[in-house]
């Protein structure tokens, strides 16, 4: 009786999650999409575990004594959280989760060029990780995320072979990803793709590939010559045998300073694609844009020593790469502008990846502009080591790249898994990300300005009220992640069903299912329009909301 | 041809000057690479990946030299 | 059920190497070859910041240096520049072949290109053997600092300049045993394509695999051809023989 008025079973369309099951069909897949989706999951974990050493950090600074624990264990925890956070987390993020998802899609293509090498990349990282977590579980390493030698090839107690091997391997992971987005940019366009109408995701990406691929090697090989001086007891780094450790800063740092290049151009990539879509507004000024991507690319190469100012390096490379530094800030500044200008006259509206562009392009300018001042060779004198130098970096790491990691995440979460997050949820989760990481970093450009250094575990009295601030901030920072991961997973299983395009976006991402099936597209797509064709604000208006 | 390059680099050995066994390798290099690995026939693009390639060791050992050179130029303690 | 691409019936004329990822054969071919100058590249750098390195501290200890390079064997090192770039003579006419179709001088190629490759690692063993027995080699033997450097040149400090050519002995360990790493890789590879063409994978159309490890051996001979005159013939008036 009551079989014959049960409900039809709806089948769900078939896409590259549902289209084989086991474990095996994701450790053995060849899907860019499934190798994206197992690369969020470990960098995730990586993320969390080096928010855990921030929080050991954080509270080790809330007196001014160095009370909590003494100072070789502080020295090993800014150590691990530099590591994990720069190599294991930062480094391959939007690319291998994001770019790793999205480029081939954006392309029109079916696939990265070569998809065997996409799965490698993701093992050679885990490798990695598995020796950076060795070091971790073993005791740690107290060298500084910067491994400086004499300390770190000589005198070290602490596990830095098993670390740098770690990170060597996850160089490796990057510099295959990298490799593989040339190749597929270059090669497998859908038809009247022109590179003039790639999406600026893509040309970030693309720039970001040619920094991994010409800079990882080298600080591989400086690694690999770190572990062989310990290993053997000899004296490449060492001033006592002739050793020159300034030669190891150099080398380090020629893949280190483009490295945070690496980090940050693909989450301005992002940028572009949040701010387009919620101004319903193509880009102004897309030549400059993709252009000054690839000049941030190339000309950070070419700026390193700013990182060596004090350390005995001439004075004359000092004055060239303070030069070039401020060259570096201009593509920067150019997307900026750029930005802000597609927003002019734009019909905005503020959903969760709107408000994590706004932020990054705040957080972004104030981070780049203090790199302006720490460019300028008489202010770094002053406040090189110190706590504003941490400052600095955390607000175009943090308050950059990883809002436009979130952006991005929630741009785009309805298309690889089919489901919307609470919206709501989603924007109290950006105002605590944000509200919690302006409380925790901006003290610190203070206190660094008035002389509290970096990587001590105690510091002069007056400075306690910033930094319990400081603390307080990074708290709330942290309820700010833990809820949209939280919300994430939640919407897994019941967030309301996504359709193929949840945001009227432009790009061929949107233009098929979500999620989307395992080749991509049912038909290699033909372009015909440019990108961002969004054409009026006016005619686009959409109820604010989503669809 | 691989003789010819050969007998030169051992004639050479008289000399002590590195720049021209540079320019011998220099000259070996190219050989390799535009007819073993074809680069002649190969496109334009691939050619500009095998140039930047070069360029870019160029450009690390010169940015490293920007220190070293100048190291010398001001009065301080010399490296031993 | 998702149709990939295009529709099933042309699934039986295209390669059976071709993947499926790729629009035709001849895409694969341009992918994968501008995929492997682009790991090229990223070995340029990889030895570039060695010999980055290794610049660094000639430039900063040439006397050093160049009497260290006495205690090289040239001939060792003429011999294998020789016995390389014939290798990669064999290898040119290997890929050659292949593109060619004739299975059986791809497979003569190939043999002989591992021959050299590997007769290349053997006279790097005897170098090493050689380095091992006259107490040179500074990583595992701690008589380093007794060896006399008197003989080689004016330098008023011994104690320091022994440890400057410790360095210098460093380097050439460092930069020969990298290269000699790559090369076994590169054995291990060529292998891989003559197993490979045994089994007639190889074809007119389909020759990549022949021609990427070409590319990867050509590399690997390049580096070759720079660490000779760097490593070995740094020094001042000598003679080969």
């Amino acid at each position: 009786m009551s079989t014959a008025l049960e409900q039809p079973r709806v089948v769900e369309a078939p896409n590259y999650l549902n289209n084989e099951y086991g474990w095996k069909s994701w450790l053995l897949t060849k899907d860019h999409k499934r190798i994206a989706v197992l690369y969020i999951i470990s960098i995730t974990v990586m993320f969390f575990i080096g928010g855990i050493f921030a929080s050991l950090i954080r509270l080790e600074l809330l007196t001014p004594e160095g009370d909590l624990v003494n100072s070789d264990t502080y020295n090993k925890f800014f150590t691990m959280h530099g590591i994990v956070m720069v190599f294991f987390f930062l480094i391959p993020s939007i690319p291998a989760t994001l770019g790793n998802f999205f480029l081939p899609m954006q392309i029109g293509a079916k696939d990265l060029a070569f998809p065997r090498i996409n799965l490698l990349s993701w093992y050679i990282y885990i490798a990695g990780a598995a020796f950076a977590l060795a070091a971790i579980v073993l005791g740690g390493v107290d060298t500084g995320w910067t491994f400086y030698t004499p300390f770190s090839s000589t005198y070290s107690n602490t596990f830095v072979i098993t670390a740098a091997v770690g990170v060597f391997i996850a160089g490796f992971s990057s510099i295959l990803t990298g490799l593989n987005f040339i190749v597929t940019v270059h090669k497998m366009r859908a038809p009247g793709m022109t590179w003039g109408r790639l999406p600026l995701f893509v040309w970030a990406n693309y720039a970001t590939s040619l920094i991994q691929v010409l800079g990882t090697p080298v600080v591989a090989i400086t690694l690999a010559l770190v572990g062989l001086e310990r290993a053997f007891h000899i004296g490449i780094f060492d001033p006592a045998i002739g050793g020159d450790p300034i030669l190891f800063q150099h080398m380090f740092w020629f893949y280190s300073h483009p490295a945070v290049y690496i980090m940050i151009l693909p989450g301005m990539g992002v940028i572009s694609e949040l701010v387009t879509c919620f101004s319903r507004k193509s880009v102004f000024g897309y030549p400059f844009v993709a252009a000054s991507s690839l000049g941030i690319a190339i000309i950070g190469f070419l700026v390193w020593g700013h990182h060596m100012f004090v350390t005995g390096m001439s004075m004359y490379a000092s004055l060239y790469f303070s030069l070039l530094t401020m060259l570096v800030a201009v593509p920067s500044a150019i997307k900026v502008f750029n930005w802000t200008a597609t927003m002019f006259r734009g019909s905005i509206s503020y959903e969760t990846p709107m408000l994590y562009a706004f932020g990054f392009i705040g957080l972004f300018t104030i981070g780049g502009l203090t790199g302006l001042f720490l460019a300028t060779l008489g202010v770094d004198v002053h406040v090189t080591d110190t706590y504003f130098v941490v400052a600095h970096f955390h607000y175009v790491m943090v308050g950059g790249m990883v809002l436009a990691y979130m952006g991005g995440m929630h741009f785009w979460w309805p298309k690889m898994t089919g489901r919307l997050y609470p919206e709501g949820w989603g924007r109290f989760a950006a105002l605590l990300v944000f509200v919690g990481f302006n409380l925790t970093f901006f003290p610190q450009f203070i206190t660094g300005y008035l002389g509290q250094p970096r990587r001590y575990h105690a510091y002069a009295p007056e400075f306690q009220v910033l930094n319990v601030m400081s603390t307080a901030g990074a708290s709330v920072l942290a309820v700010g992640y833990i809820i949209p991961l939280i919300y994430f997973l939640w919407s897994l299983k019941y967030g309301p069903k996504a359709g193929n395009n949840p945001w009227g976006a432009k790009g061929l991402e949107w233009e098929t299912t979500s999620p989307p099936p395992t080749f991509n597209f049912e038909q290699t797509p033909i372009v015909t329009e440019d990108a961002y064709a969004y054409g009026s604000p006016h005619e686009n208006v959409h109820e604010g909301g989503l669809k | 041809m691989t003789f010819a390059t050969y007998y030169i680099a051992q004639i050479d050995l008289g000399q002590w000057n590195i720049v021209i066994a540079l320019l011998i390798a220099f000259f070996k290099m190219s050989l390799v690479i535009f007819f073993f690995m074809n680069l002649k026939a190969e496109s334009a693009l691939t050619k500009l990946f095998a140039a930047g390639g070069f360029f870019w060791m160029i450009l690390l050992l010169g940015q490293f030299f920007v220190d070293y050179i100048s190291r010398d130029w001001m009065p301080r303690g010399r490296m031993w | 059920m998702t149709e990939p691409h295009g529709a099933v019936a042309e699934h039986a004329e295209h390669s059976p190497y071709l993947r499926h990822h790729f629009d035709d054969m001849h895409q694969q071919f341009d992918a994968a070859t501008l995929g492997m100058w682009v790991f090229l590249l990223t070995e340029i750098m990889f030895f570039g910041g060695m010999f980055g390195a290794y610049t660094v501290y000639r430039s900063l200890y040439p006397g050093a240096f160049a009497s260290t390079s006495l205690h090289m064997n040239p001939a060792f090192g003429a011999a294998n520049t020789a016995v390389l770039i014939v290798s990669s003579l064999t290898m040119a006419l290997a890929v050659r072949s292949a593109r060619l179709g004739s299975q059986k001088a791809l497979q003569i190629f190939l043999v002989l290109t591992m021959v050299f490759g590997i007769a290349f690692l053997v006279i790097k063993g005897f170098e090493y053997h050689e380095h091992w027995v006259d107490n040179k080699v500074p990583l595992f033997q701690q008589e380093w600092h007794h060896w006399d450097y008197s003989n080689d040149a004016e330098h008023p400090n011994q104690a320091q300049f022994a440890k400057q050519a410790q360095i210098l002995f460093c380097f050439y360990f460092f930069m020969t045993g990298f290269h000699a790493l790559h090369m076994l890789v590169g054995v291990g590879i060529m292998t891989t394509i003559l197993l490979m063409a045994r089994r007639g994978v190889f074809s007119k159309d389909y020759f990549t695999p022949v021609e990427i490890s070409g590319l990867y051996w050509h590399f690997v001979d390049i580096v070759w051809i720079f660490l000779f005159p760097l490593l070995y013939l740094i020094g001042n008036a000598r003679k080969l023989i």
